[in-house]
This record gives structure tokens, sequence and C-alpha cells, in this order.
């Protein structure tokens, strides 16, 4: 590992006055991996954990608001959390393992970055670690790769379970930073490669996520996290879909749904949850927001079979969030 | 110091598929190759079988992935000699590599490893992180050579060389292999013939090789048979042996073949290989010095409740989850290694033994301390083991099964000399007790429990083994013995075969629609000669089937040819199980008496379990299912 200087400042104002090349420390579970593999290489690393932003409140209009330094465990566990959006608790337990959960905060998981192979690699060509370089994982070895979303600069996957379930929820995102405080859409706040695979986010220098608001509609009875993974627990989505569902007498009011392990980014599409409202469920139902949620979809050397199964987990999560049967992030035997 | 390197580029290729293409035999084999043996006209019986089964069988390339990772760290004495502190499966092996490498002798070179977290295979031979470390120390040594008498004294401190675990997919690995598989059959479910070509991968300098293909031959009856295995070069480090290797690969992607067979003659698989069991090993029409897997066939079926196993695939469901049941059998050599032990009984009446076997994690230091309890008639608390080190009595590196069978048989051997020596010390000695004399000289007296004692079990006349040693006028006993196969051990090991085998029985859940497979139950029965502790015996099948299920659904090296370099080198995308992907497994060890495969009667139990796990996993698919997937990982999306 690299030299680096270390600060923990106790104010939001002094965190934010920072050098170039720092980093921001909280739970420290991927900074410091991508450290140790060279592929971040801060000349300063500041250390949020001194700050108090860890509560997680209820907010005037119903909704919550989850503080940037609450862990992912402490979230999932949480009785309002739980009580209110299951979705997102599901979700968070459906990542990583309890030990991770443990230390990895709410907004270190909005920031963290993509586990593209080519990218851990700091001998492999890669756009997002080394702008300019290329992108290795075009023709490469590419079968975690994202299908939406991608350039030819970039095809690494936006990696997150928990930002999935928040993009459904249409949660908003709240920044401090030296030009002031702006609150922007879970949505807009992560960036399509384009040509500048290397700004994962609309992130500016010196801002700090300070919490995350997630709105009344909670989806609480008709919602889903349904994760296909390499294996049981502990690996990152081949293909994952959040879906959340307001009903009434059989009849969709409102859906929102984001796909996570597909694209360079949490995968929303505005036109395919409009056609599920006002419908009635129904496996054509579902099959037709499935193409449009996958419409423009491009593979490569090893990811065409996500193309094959999205829209089969994208159906089956909607008819689990129609029926009020979520899939169960604790009991592995339940699909 | 900063060293630039220049290098010019050569074409390379990395990809095996291509390098098929230039597949060979290599003029000098390995010492334990086993060539394969044809029978009959295979070809002929073949075109001329009713049914017929032919297949392209392939599994991914795999890395050992020890948790532990490689590590040496070199430590210059003062007075001059190395102590080498270093994970490996054989502390002497890496002694004489080193020595041979750097042309020093051996009292210059002492290599230790008393714990050894895990290796699979990884530690058989001396990777990077040794010569690394030793020749850090010699650079250093040689910069300072001038100021010779004080580079000891400069180096007051340790050099340590560790691999990261993206370095650990920089050395060896289970070669990446396809099998093309022919059987015939009659309708009957008789085998008339069955012709394997396999092909494992190697580097461009090095031919490593396998047992891959002749795992059918020895263990099937079937009148024609024929088998053909060449290496695949490409530019790559070398591949190298893996838990089990040569078997885990041929065993599990033939029992995938015979599990096709089966449902050509529509019969049950478990009917199947019975119906087309050898007693002998078939291939070298051998005998066979034990193999009592019809047993553990019907001990695991019905443990797993086969016989309610109804015939057609996708005919079990439960909810979105098809429900399969798979079988298939394992084998792997039984073998035995010259090994010698010594035994130290010292005045404070302990039991000392040594020898420079390597415990990676099986239980080595257990077991052996049962076999010295046993054989001397000493208490365990009353032995000290000794292992993991260079310094003491030759034992092969650990691998291949053989270390409780070899070293098991070295310190039995031991401790039975030792108590004759005690025992004639004594006799020898003029102040002992009358019982004690009379014992001796007539042979009535026992050691046990750490008392000398006469036969008729008189528990106020008997001596404890610190007040024998004070009257033998010693301050320690020693032997030393080496276990062969001796002279009728000789004769038997060229007449007859040897092997362990297993029935392995899963239930796999699947959900079609979104391609998700559950390992649901295991039942591994085992017949293995003599268990000499069953708890750590199963703890190594059991170990060993999760690593099976890995080969089955999760492990693979994913090579990226333009460069030819492991891509996925770490644990959050080189997938091992994890706990949810496991399981409750039933181990069970079926009652094997085998007087000839070894000394002690032991088979050894280290790689049987990976050996058919991973086809029982891939038939329960088939029947849950109905699609035969031949590609080992079978994972989702496929």
């Amino acid at each position: 590992m690299r030299q680096f200087s270390y600060s923990r400042p106790n104010t939001l104002d002094a965190a934010q006055r920072i050098p170039e090349h720092t980093r921001y420390l909280a739970g420290g579970t991927n900074l410091i991996d991508l450290m140790k593999s060279d592929v971040e290489r801060p000349k300063h690393v500041v250390d949020l954990n001194a700050l108090s932003m860890s509560q997680i409140e209820e907010r005037p209009d119903g909704g919550l608001r989850l503080g940037a330094l609450a862990t992912n465990a402490d979230t999932a566990a949480h009785p309002l959390v739980r009580e209110r959006y299951p979705l997102l608790a599901s979700a968070i337990l459906a990542g990583a393992s309890p030990q991770i959960r443990n230390r990895a905060t709410n907004g270190g998981n909005l920031n963290q970055r993509t586990r593209c192979h080519y990218f851990y690699d700091p001998d492999m060509a890669c756009n997002k670690r080394s702008p300019g370089t290329g992108c290795s994982a075009k023709g490469g070895r590419n079968r975690i790769m994202a299908i939406l979303g991608t350039s030819e600069s970039c095809i690494a996957t936006f990696p997150s379970d928990m930002c999935v379930a928040l993009a459904a929820l249409n949660a908003t995102v709240n920044l401090t930073g030296p030009e002031g405080e702006r609150t922007v859409l879970l949505r807009d706040y992560h960036r399509l490669p384009q040509d500048t695979p290397w700004q994962d986010n609309i992130l500016r220098t010196g801002e700090i996520v300070t919490s995350i608001d997630l709105p009344p509609l909670s989806f609480a009875s008709h919602h889903t996290y349904l994760k296909i993974r390499d294996r049981q627990s502990f690996a990152f989505a081949i293909v994952s879909v959040a879906a959340g569902l307001q009903m009434e007498d059989n009849t969709i009011r409102k859906a929102f749904i984001a796909m996570g392990g597909v694209g360079t980014k949490p995968w929303c599409v505005p036109e395919a949850e409009a056609l599920l409202e006002g419908k009635t469920p129904s496996l054509s139902l579902f099959h037709g927001v499935a193409e449009r949620l996958l419409q423009g979809a491009v593979t490569d050397r090893d990811n065409a079979a996500k193309l094959k199964q999205a829209p089969r987990v994208i159906i089956r999560a909607l008819s689990q969030a129609a029926a009020g049967t979520p899939q169960s992030q604790t009991q592995k035997n339940t699909f | 110091m900063l060293l630039e390197v220049d290098y010019e580029r050569w074409p390379h290729n990395a990809d095996f598929e291509a390098s098929l293409h230039q597949k060979y035999m290599p003029d000098k084999t390995r010492s334990n190759y086993v060539p394969p043996k044809s029978r009959g006209n295979a070809a002929e019986a073949y075109a001329l079988s009713p049914i017929k089964v032919e297949g392209r069988y392939h599994l991914a390339p795999e890395h050992h992935n020890p948790m532990e990772m490689h590590a040496t760290t070199v430590i210059v004495e003062e007075d001059g000699t190395f102590t080498v502190w270093d994970k490996t499966q054989g502390p002497q092996s890496v002694q004489t590599y080193l020595t041979s490498a750097l042309s020093l002798s051996k009292d210059q070179i002492r290599v230790l490893n008393p714990y050894v977290g895990g290796a699979f295979g990884s530690g058989l031979r001396a990777q990077h992180n040794v010569f690394l470390a030793v020749l850090a120390v010699l650079a250093v040594l040689a910069v300072l050579a001038v100021l010779a008498v004080l580079a000891a004294k400069m180096l007051d401190r340790s050099v340590r060389v560790t691999l990261t675990r993206q370095q650990m997919f920089t050395h060896v690995f289970r070669p990446e292999a396809v099998m093309d598989i022919a059987l015939g059959a009659q309708p009957d479910g008789t085998l008339q013939s069955m012709i394997v070509n396999g092909v494992t991968d190697t580097s461009r300098f090095e031919h490593n090789m396998e047992n891959l293909v002749i795992w059918g031959l020895i263990n099937y009856k079937c009148p024609n048979a024929m088998a053909d295995y060449k290496v695949a070069p490409r530019d790559t480090y070398t591949s190298s042996d893996m838990r089990a290797p040569g078997a885990a690969t041929g065993v599990n992607l033939f029992e995938m073949a015979i599990d096709e067979m089966a449902y050509a003659c529509n019969m049950d698989p478990l009917a199947f290989r019975l119906h087309n069991y050898s007693d002998i090993d078939a291939m070298h029409d051998m005998p066979l010095t034990s193999k009592a897997l019809k047993k553990a066939m019907h001990e695991g079926a019905e443990c797993f409740g086969w016989q309610n196993r109804p015939m057609a695939p996708k005919s079990m469901r439960e909810g979105r989850e098809l429900i399969g049941w798979g079988m298939a059998t394992g084998i792997w050599d039984a073998m035995f290694s010259p090994t010698s032990a010594r035994a130290t009984l010292t005045g404070d009446g302990r039991l000392h033994i040594a020898t420079a076997a390597s415990d990676i994690g099986t239980g080595t230091y257990t077991i052996l301390a049962q076999t010295a309890s046993e054989a001397f008639g000493i208490p365990i608390e009353m032995i000290d083991i000794e292992l993991g080190d260079s310094t003491l009595p030759e034992c092969p590196t650990e691998g291949g099964s053989w270390t409780a069978a070899s070293a098991g048989a070295a310190v039995w051997l031991a401790c039975q000399s030792l108590r004759e020596k005690l025992f004639k010390v004594l006799g020898k000695s003029g102040n002992i007790s009358v019982w004690l004399t009379e014992g001796l000289s007539n042979n009535t007296t026992v050691l046990q429990d750490g008392f000398l004692q006469g036969a008729d079990g008189n528990e106020t006349l008997r001596l404890p083994l610190s007040e024998a040693m004070s009257l033998t006028g010693q301050e320690k006993l020693e032997v030393e013995e080496t276990a062969k196969p001796g002279l009728r051990g000789t004769i038997s090991q060229m007449r007859k075969a040897r092997f362990t085998h297993s029935a392995v029985f899963c239930e796999a859940r699947v959900d079609e629609e979104l391609g998700i497979v559950r390992v649901k139950r295991l039942v591994n029965a085992v017949a293995a000669g003599r268990i000499m502790n069953p708890k750590t015996a199963a703890s190594q099948v059991r170990g060993a089937m999760v690593m099976a299920t890995a080969m089955a659904l999760h492990e693979e090296s994913l090579m990226d040819e333009r460069v030819g370099r492991f891509m996925n080198h770490s644990f959050a995308e080189y997938h091992i199980p994890s706990h949810a992907d496991i399981p409750d497994m039933d181990v069970i060890f079926v009652e094997e008496q085998d007087q000839e495969v070894s000394p002690l009667g032991v088979k050894g139990v280290g790689e049987i379990g990976m050996c058919g796990t991973a086809a029982a996993i891939a038939n329960a698919i088939f029947h849950a299912t109905g699609q035969r997937h031949r590609n080992l990982p079978i994972m989702s999306g496929n």
C-alpha cells in the first residue's frame, strides 16, 4: 500500500476543505481493498467517522432519513426500516456478508466502485481507473459486466444492491459541499460512463453525502428484491430486480422498478414503470415491461446470458411483488 | 534499488481450445503416471453397440486457494546457516529444492513448517515465495560480501516474502481438461465399449501430467476399452496437482457419462453401476487388496433413501423447485510411501515422536498421537509429536492421501521397537522387582496406560514409565524405524491393485426458470480400509465434498487469453461455496478389512471425497431438469 496522510475532522466544514487527491473514508470496506490492490492511490485519506451522521429518523412528510454513516447492518435492522421499507432491508441483506454490512455505511454504499476484473487489476487498461488507457473488459472475460448503459469506453457494472432498492423507492440524496447543500434523486446520482467513466457519480470535490431520504410511499405490502448470483450468499448480482407496487383491488396504481447487475448504474426506465400503472397484474403485462426495461441492451463476449435471464427475473419479481410474497434473504431455500 | 526489465514480445497462446491442436505426449512421463491400457477392440465394439452415448466433457481450471497464502521467512543464523519457515507440504522437498537451486549443502538449510493453513496440493512444490525469500537474503549477502563478517550481523533480521491473494493466481492450478467419452452398451445395460480421450493443459516449459483417463477403465467391467491421454501446451504457469489430481477431473466427468448411459439403457443409475461392477482392476486385469464399493453403494443408498427414487427426470417438484436425485461412484489410489519415524522415551516417562511429515490441517498430529498411544501403551497426554522440520526422520511430502498409512506405519513400528528396547534394557538392569524380572524373562510384561505391569492386570504390581526409566540408568531411550512395503508387501504391490472407493448421493433443487441450483443433501459412503479417527477422517471427506460442490457449481479461474492472465483473482469474484451453499452432509465409513494395502490397513481419506461428488451433483441436476450439462462448473444462466 502506498503512503498517505490521514485526518479525522470533527466538523463537516473541516471535512470539506480538502487538498487534491483526497478520498473520504467511512466504513472502508471498499476503499481499503482498492488501496491494497493499488487501484485507489489517494495522497490523503479523510476519515468521516467523527462526524455525527449515523441517525435514522422520521421525516415530517412521513418518510425516513437515513444518516450517511449509519451502517448497512443497523439500517437493515432498524424497526422503522423493517416495518415500512422491507424492500430496502431485503436488498441490504442480499448484499455482502454480515461482517461487511457491520462496517459498511449507507453513504459508502452509494460511492462504492465497480467490481470489474479489469478495474481491479492495475496492470490492465481501464478507462475508469486510468483515464484514456482503454477498456480491456470489452472482448475480455466479461460475464459479470453490464449490458445496459454501457459505452465504448466502459462496460463496468455498478455493483450495489442497496442502491437498486433506493432507486425503486425513489429516494433522494442530500449532499453538502463547499458550494452549499443540494438534494438529488438517487436515480440521478450515478452517472452513465459515456466517455468519462472515471466519474462514477455527480459528487463535486469536497462534497459529502450526509443522508438519504426515503419518500413516504414505501410499498411495504407489495415489493420484492430478487437477486440472482453465482452462489447463494456473498456474491454480487448477476441480475437483480427491486420492484415496488402500489395496489388497489388488484390494480396497479403506482409502480417502481430498478435493476442491478445489468447496468452501469441502478437501472430504471420510467416508460417501463408507466406500462404497469392502471393495469391488472399478468404475465403478459410483465413480459412487456421486461422487454421495455431491457430495450437497447448490448452484450459482449461472455455476458449474453444476462439478457436471457433478466426477463425471467423481472417477471418473477413483479409476480412476487403483486402477490405480496417477497423473496426472503434469510431463508435461502425460497425463490 | 530499481530494476529495469526489457523484454521482447513473442506471439503467445493462452487459449486452451486453441492449444488442443498442439496436444502431445511428453517423451518423459511423470513418475506417478499410469499409462492407459486398452483391452478388446473398443472401436469395433462401439460401432456394433445398439446403445451409444458420446460427448465432450469439460472442466474449467481451478486454483487451490488455501486460506493461508504462501509465505516464506528466512533467518540467517549466527553460524551462517539458513532457517527457512515455509508454507509447504514437504519441508524436506523444499530443502532439496533450495540446496540444488542455490548450490548449498543440506546442513546449511533447515526448513520448518510445523503448522500449515491448508494447501490442497499448492504446497507440493516450492513456490515463488521460497526462492524469492532465500534469494533476497543471498543477494544482500552478496552485496555485503566484502564485509562478510558483518553480513550476518547486518542481516540481524528475517526476510519474508508473502504472496497476496492475487498472486496466488500466478502459480499452480488444477488444469483445464476435456474428455471425449464414447460408451457402448447392450439394451440390458451391459457395457460393451468404453473409449476415453482426454487432454489437460500444461505450460510451454514443463509437462504436467495427470492420471485422467484411466479411472473408468479400472473401475468398470467392460470387455472392450481404450483410452488416450495428451497434454496441451499454453503460455501460462504450469498446472499442477490439486486435491485428487486426475481423478477429481477424470472420475467426475466419466461418472457423468456413465449416468447418461444408464438413462440411455433406461436403467436406474445405481443398478447400472452394480450391473457393470468389477471386482478387480479391470484395466490391469489385476486383483484388488479390497473393494467394499458394493457395500458403500448399499449403505449410501439406504441412508439417502434412494429406493424411493422415480426413474423419470423432472418428476419431483416442491413449490417452484424441481427436485433431482443423482449418484456417482468415486475411486482414488490407496498409496503407501516408505517413511521413517523416531520414538524417544525420556526420563520423565514421556514419549516423543518425530517425523518430517506435514499436518496441513488434516489432523496428522492427532492420528499419529493415537497411533503411538496404541502401539506403545501410553496415554495421549504423555506423548509429544514433532512434525514439519526437515531435520527430522525422512517422510515423503504430504499428499496423495498417503500420510496416514505411511507415517502411521512408521510411528507404529518405532513405538513397538522402542518398547522392545525398553524391556531389553530393563531386563539387563540389576535392581528391578522380582515380578518384573519374571515378567520380562517369560514375556508376560505388558506396557499399558503408561505403566509396566503383568499380563494378569494386577494393579498393585505396576511401574510407571518415569520410574522404569530411572531404573534403566539412562537419560533417554531412542529408536528410529523405517516402514517399507517389505518383501511380502512388495510382491503384493506388484500383484494387487489398491484403491479407496466411494458412493455419493445427492439431492439437488433447481429453480428452472431462474436457473438456480441448490444442493440440498449429500451422502458419501466411503470404503477406505481402517479409519484411524472417525472425526478427523469424516472432516476430511466433508471438506472434499465442499470442494467438489464448488467444482460442480462455483469454481472457475477465468483466463483472459489475450494477456495469459487469470482475471478473477480475488475471493470476491473467484467463488468458493458460502455456508448457504452447503447442505447437511452425511459421511459413512463402511467396514473394510484390508491387511495388505498398508501395514496398518489404512488407505487414506484426504482425496476420495472429491471423486464422484461433483458428478453426483451434475447427475442430480439432470434428474431434476432433464437437461444434461457437460461443462463444470454448471453456473446460472447455462
